[in-house]
């Protein structure tokens, strides 16, 4: 049994096509972050999931149960919204037990939720206040607490941290990986900040233009994205895309950047598919934080840069150079002294490199 | 040397400022006090007049302090001189215009909340175009809609009635409380009906419990203009009322212009005064909020 799972969605405003054939699945326990570029269409996917937009194509079901016409107040979920949502004219118990007076739960019951809840969320102390009153962190908390006491199947967070600040924004993300792990509870939570995603999700489902790029673990979407988007989109700085061909001597496959004759082996690559690789345009990717300053590995290999730009960041620093008329970035320990307009001697690590198909873009 | 030098000339600059500063200030009051007293002068000589006899309005200027305290003018403006017939006087009509404005204020403000509540937050094809129609019904003219208005009123069988009238300014007024409750509640998160959607609130739940209560200021603001417009209005109540129907202004009119004998001008002026005084109290009653909630719409609160 899946907790969610979506099937063939669709939805359009108008002729506006927001979302394309979704297919998703979410076992319990699992905490699922929709990640993506503003107008992706990862809020509107959370509002049909929710049961606040409609559907256009396609299934929604909860615990095997197709929910795609039932009421919000029905599905079981829970949302947290990025304005928190307070109600203005009630104080923080009334917000929080709103739902639950709705949903004709008898008054013993509403009292021990509530007291659980709001202690664990350590609120207890804030229940006669008007949401005004509060700090934004608070209300985070409160606006977290109503969706708690109502013991939901699937908890939805739409950007919930977008608006605290910097600092505060750290605080409640661990917040929120701990309130996980204790709960056990699955949960949908949408945000542009790959960080949080990164942080937060067993799974990360990361979406452009209304179509999932890839969904995968946290793990698998940094090492092995699925395409360049994917490749672009995760990582700071993001992963360089050198343009070049694969080319066959022998056996042997390299690749050669465009403008360049520096042959880069690439023997351990595990390949999707091994045909018709020789002469293929490809993307070379790298990662910044795979190219060394010394060498560390017996596989890695060794080319000549000119470093163009440097750019100190305090515990490290981002160095640009030119790989054959090819912008690179590569990130070092701001200890390292590397001199300006000089070819500098640096490593790739090649079993961290990714290669994509230049037509198509995807992962070969 | 140099330094002195400087300290000097800036001595100097700041000496001349400060003239030049105290100088505007004083322009600036003496243009207020100008504009005050244009707008006040008016009210005086009414308030003055009202408290003459007539032979101190014959005698005096128009400007010139009362003898005493006289409220015979006031007495005979609001309860008549006691002769049957003939004497008009303001008290009924006074209650007949409480009568018409307090329900057509209610209805037409409440109406409007529902409508902009609508508009904004249960969004529907087309509704664009509806809100637009709303909007033309702000810019048609009185005039326009009198014929159709009384067509309608005699058809319904409520013609020359305060019930006629409160439908008639309720009508009237929806295009403009919509209007209000419209730009006010756009200003108001979404995510406020979604959240009390997912905790099953329903359309008039999330209505009543959500938004209202934090509507204060824009329902100050739609009663003090529906209030002040529909207690001014005097051609709607002149031309579907008449006789024991009509509303204050229309009373006041006729006692106004349709004297026999000799204008009484000390009584004209107190009846015009009764007349305005109920708008004048919820001004003062709720003029802070008026302001505040004109306002509050531009800023995201």
């Amino acid at each position: 049994m899946k907790t969610l799972k979506i099937e063939e969605l669709s939805k359009n405003f108008g002729s506006t096509e927001v979302l394309r054939k979704i297919n998703l699945e979410i076992d319990e326990g699992n905490f699922l972050v929709l990640l993506g570029p503003s107008g992706c269409g990862k809020s509107t996917l959370l509002n049909i999931i929710a049961g606040l937009e409609t559907i256009n194509e396609g299934n929604v079901f909860i615990d095997d149960y197709n929910v795609s016409k039932v009421e919000p107040k029905d599905r079981n979920i829970a949302m947290v919204f990025q304005s928190y949502a307070l109600y203005p004219s009630m104080n923080v118990r009334e917000n929080m037990i709103f739902g639950l007076k709705q949903a004709k739960t008898s008054k013993e019951k509403i009292e021990e939720q509530l007291e659980k809840v709001s202690k664990f969320l350590q609120v207890d102390q804030l229940l006669e206040r008007k949401p005004s009153q509060l700090s934004g962190g608070q209300r985070q908390r409160v606006a977290i607490g109503r969706a708690l006491v109502r013991e939901p199947r699937i908890f939805l967070f739409d950007e919930p941290l977008s608006n605290l600040d910097a600092k505060l924004r750290v605080e409640m993300r661990r917040e929120i990986k701990k309130l996980h792990q204790q709960l056990k509870t699955t949960v949908v939570y949408v945000t542009h900040d790959q960080t949080e995603a990164m942080s937060l999700g067993t799974r990360i489902a990361i979406m452009n233009h209304g179509v999932i790029q890839q969904n995968d673990t946290p793990e698998n979407i940094y090492n092995k994205p699925s395409n360049t988007f994917v490749a672009d989109f995760i990582g700071s700085p993001s992963m360089n895309l050198i343009k070049g061909t694969l080319k066959e001597t022998s056996g042997e496959l390299s690749f050669t950047a465009s403008g360049s004759n520096v042959e880069i082996p690439i023997k351990d690559y595990e390949f999707k598919d091994k045909s018709n690789l020789n002469n293929k345009e490809v993307y070379f990717g790298i990662r910044p934080e795979h190219i060394y300053f010394k060498k560390s590995n017996e596989s890695d290999f060794e080319i000549n840069l000119r470093a163009d730009l440097s750019e100190y960041i305090g515990h490290e620093q981002i160095m640009t150079f030119d790989y054959a008329n090819q912008e690179i970035l590569a990130k070092f320990p701001s200890t390292i002294k590397i001199e300006l307009a000089k070819e500098t001697k640096l490593f790739f690590d090649l079993t961290q490199t990714s290669l994509f198909d230049a037509q198509t873009e995807e992962r070969i | 040397m140099q330094d002195s030098l400087k300290s000097s000339s800036y001595q100097q600059l700041e000496q001349k400022s400060k003239y030049t500063n105290m100088f505007l200030r004083w322009f600036l009051y003496f243009i207020l006090i100008l504009f005050a007293s244009y707008f006040i002068f008016p009210l005086y000589v009414m308030v003055v007049t009202s408290l003459k006899t007539m032979e101190e309005i014959r005698q005096g200027t128009l400007l010139s302090w009362p003898s005493g305290l006289n409220l015979d003018s006031w007495a005979i403006a609001w309860g008549g001189r006691g002769y049957g017939a003939g004497d008009t006087f303001l008290r009924p009509y006074f209650w007949n215009s409480i009568k018409m404005v307090v329900p057509a204020v209610f209805f037409s403000t409440f109406i409007g909340a529902m409508t902009g509540y609508v508009l904004t937050k249960w969004r529907f094809k087309g509704d664009q175009w509806v809100f637009l129609f709303l909007l033309f019904g702000c810019f048609i003219p009185f005039q326009a809609i009198l014929l159709p208005m009384a067509r309608t009123l005699g058809v319904l069988g409520i013609s020359n009635s305060v019930v006629g009238l409160v439908l008639v300014h309720t009508v009237y007024g929806i295009p403009f409380t919509t209007l209000f409750f419209r730009n006010y509640y756009v200003s108001v998160p979404t995510e406020l009906v979604k959240a009390a959607r997912i905790d099953g609130a329903g359309f008039f739940k999330i209505f009543f419990k959500i938004l209202l209560p934090i509507s204060a200021p824009i329902i100050v603001v739609t009663v003090i203009w529906q209030f002040t417009q529909i207690w001014n209005d005097f051609l709607f109540g002149s031309t579907f009322s008449f006789g024991e129907a009509a509303p204050i202004q229309v009373a006041l009119n006729n006692m106004v212009l349709s004297s026999t004998s000799v204008k009484e001008y000390n009584v004209d002026m107190a009846s015009a005064i009764i007349a305005g005084i109920p708008t004048l109290i919820v001004y003062v009653l709720a003029g802070k909020y008026f302001i505040r909630g004109l306002t509050s719409g531009a800023v995201k609160g």
